[in-house]
């Protein structure tokens, strides 16, 4: 019998065939605490009288979830990490360097075939690399910190079968959203979810971590994708190991399969304030838009901004737009292109690389009765800040026309 | 540890751990008397002052979904509250709870007999809640994980054995 994605990286660390829902233990290839969850990280690892950490250069810090620090209780935090970092030779991205799910592909931790395993929910990025990647808390990060292994269930797969290609106003968000709708927020509960098909193996890495990134709001422990030409283009010059293309065997077993045509895919909105609650942006209708917010995890790569610019070019915002590329490289990278100067002058605010809005710690706290459309991925009441403002999420493109006209818009 | 006897609170599907700590505080402080305070302010701003020591959460299903932040389980626990009971569990928030010292029970079955303020009894071991004289049984806790809430949490089971439970051989569930 087959393997499916995941079973495959697996069987690679242990040396034999895993089954679903056996607990095994995996050697892990990079460790990440970001400042929302490194500091209790910390007082884990010392609570445990641990000594060392097992290997510090695959142990790394990010400080990017309120970055630069916007009150002394966080600054406080920081240098908490800072401080660690340097007595046990920790790899530490300070502020400004930009989002960890952006820093850690593009400083080469993560390859396909590894694990890796972040105190962030959105680890699962981390997939579009084939490498088994998932989230974790912070006292389970103190004992990877401590030992360099952790427990695992191997799990189960939903693969996401995406055929055909595209329409042009549609991006690989609103394929992950409309995945999500159908799927429901719990559906992939402990599951691995592989996306393959036809759509999947031309999309850009910017697109694919979209999608993977999605992976946890079905519940999913990873999201997966097979390694190729894409991939391998992406990670030379980065990664210090030898590159693998690893994809699933013919005849793996699946636990679900969820076919998608992309063809038929249109622009898709997830409702306030469920991310399951997805819409096509077709039958939102007009709602006026007070706040866009353009970046993250999710949506804050070249590509999105780009996306974002190509609709902005020569015109004016009408909504509040906030645009927060994904790291200092990305920066960088619309700035040579002009993308930033594009979007400044079309009105949008251009913060620092980092979580910003995201998370509701500061840049861009909407207030009550707020209506937001953010390219992040959770929408859940509450979650930039502000439990009495509504949040649309939306793919770059939908964001960006929806900031124009200062209404929810369907993109052209 | 193993039989834990409490008062119910009830919440609904899908609470997440925003609503269970806004994550607006934990970034500021990793004090957990502070943090209580604001222990499931977005599904319940009461809940804080009025849950006593030892009432057990029942909820639907996807509890603690969102966030990986070890502080939700974290406050839940400091608040007094001796396990949750729910139809589901997020992944994350399930390994953090058993991490901290919280017990989890995954246990359909009871959602729709109990309402909030209802006593019930929680038998780890044996893989049964009693409530008003009826039984609802659920799969027993693995058994490592059991070690690691019988230790007091993650942190107190390395300092006290100098090594991970899992680092023997595991029996598969
Ligand atoms: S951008 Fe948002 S979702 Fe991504 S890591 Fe930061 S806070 Fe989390």
């Amino acid at each position: 019998m087959g393997m499916t994605l995941a079973e495959k990286i697996i069987s690679m660390k242990i040396g034999r065939i895993p089954s679903p829902g056996e607990i095994v233990v995996l050697p892990v290839d990079a460790a990440m605490a970001q400042d929302g969850t490194a500091p209790l990280m910390i007082k884990s690892f010392e609570g445990m009288d641990a000594k060392k950490v097992w290997d510090g250069s695959k142990a790394i810090f990010v400080i990017d979830h309120i970055s630069p620090s916007s009150n002394e209780g966080t600054s406080a935090l920081h240098k908490m990490m800072r401080d660690f970092a340097k007595r046990h030779g920790v790899v530490l991205y300070d502020v400004g360097e930009g989002i960890c799910h952006q820093l850690l592909p593009e400083k080469g931790h993560v390859f396909p075939g590894g694990v890796v395993v972040g105190a962030d929910s959105h680890t699962c990025t981390h997939g579009a690399f084939a490498a088994f990647s998932t989230g974790i808390g912070s006292t389970d990060m103190a004992a990877v910190f401590a030992s360099g292994k952790l427990w695992f269930r191997v799990p189960e797969t939903l693969k996401i079968n995406i055929t055909g290609w595209m329409p042009g106003n549609v991006m690989s968000k609103d394929a992950a959203l409309y995945a999500i709708g159908e799927v429901g927020a719990d559906g992939a509960t402990y599951m691995s979810v592989e996306f393959t098909g036809e759509a999947v193996s031309r999309m850009s890495i910017d697109s694919r971590m979209a999608m993977t990134n999605m992976a946890v709001e079905m519940g999913g422990k990873t999201g997966l994708i097979a390694s190729d030409g894409v991939t391998r283009e992406y990670l030379e010059g980065r990664i210090k190991v030898p590159f693998l293309e690893i994809s699933a065997d013919h005849g793996a077993h699946y636990a679900d399969v969820l076919e998608v045509e992309a063809g038929k895919l249109e622009p898709m909105l997830s409702c306030p304030h469920q991310v399951d609650n997805v819409k096509p942006v077709s039958e939102i209708g007009d709602v006026p838009v007070d706040q866009v917010f353009i970046g993250s995890c999710t949506n804050g790569r070249l590509e999105d901004l780009e996306a974002a610019a190509r609709v902005l070019k020569g015109k004016k915002v009408k909504a509040r737009t906030i645009v927060m590329p994904a790291s200092r490289e990305t920066y960088l990278a619309a700035l040579q292109s002009g993308i930033i100067e594009i979007l400044v002058r079309s009105g949008c605010v251009v913060g620092v690389p980092g979580c910003g809005p995201c998370v509701g710690g500061h840049h861009g706290v909407p207030s009550p009765g707020d209506v937001v459309v953010s390219t992040t991925n959770r929408n859940f009441k509450g979650r930039m800040g502000c439990a009495d403002s509504s949040i649309y999420l939306a793919s770059p493109l939908t964001a960006a026309y929806c900031a124009l006209n200062g209404k929810i818009t369907v993109p052209e | 540890m193993e039989t834990l006897k409490g008062k119910v609170w009830k919440f609904g599907d899908d609470v997440s751990t925003d609503l269970i700590i806004p994550g607006k505080y934990k970034f500021k402080t990793i004090d957990l008397g502070e943090l209580s305070r604001h222990v499931m302010e977005g599904a319940d701003p009461q809940f804080a002052s009025r849950v006593s020591k030892g009432d057990i959460i029942v909820a639907g299903k996807n509890f603690g979904c969102g966030s990986s932040r070890e502080q939700a389980p974290l406050v839940i626990k400091h608040a007094g509250v001796s396990a949750v009971v729910a139809k589901s569990f997020a992944r994350i928030f399930y390994r953090n709870s058993f991490n901290v010292g919280l017990p989890l029970v995954e246990c359909p079955d009871l959602y729709e007999n109990v309402e909030t303020g209802d006593v019930i009894e929680v038998r780890l071991l044996e893989g049964r809640v009693e409530s008003m004289g009826k039984a609802f049984y659920f799969k027993p806790i693995p058994g490592f994980l059991m070690t690691i809430l019988q230790d007091g949490g993650l942190v107190e089971h390395y300092k006290k054995r100098g090594s991970f439970v899992w680092e023997e051989p595991i029996k598969s569930q």
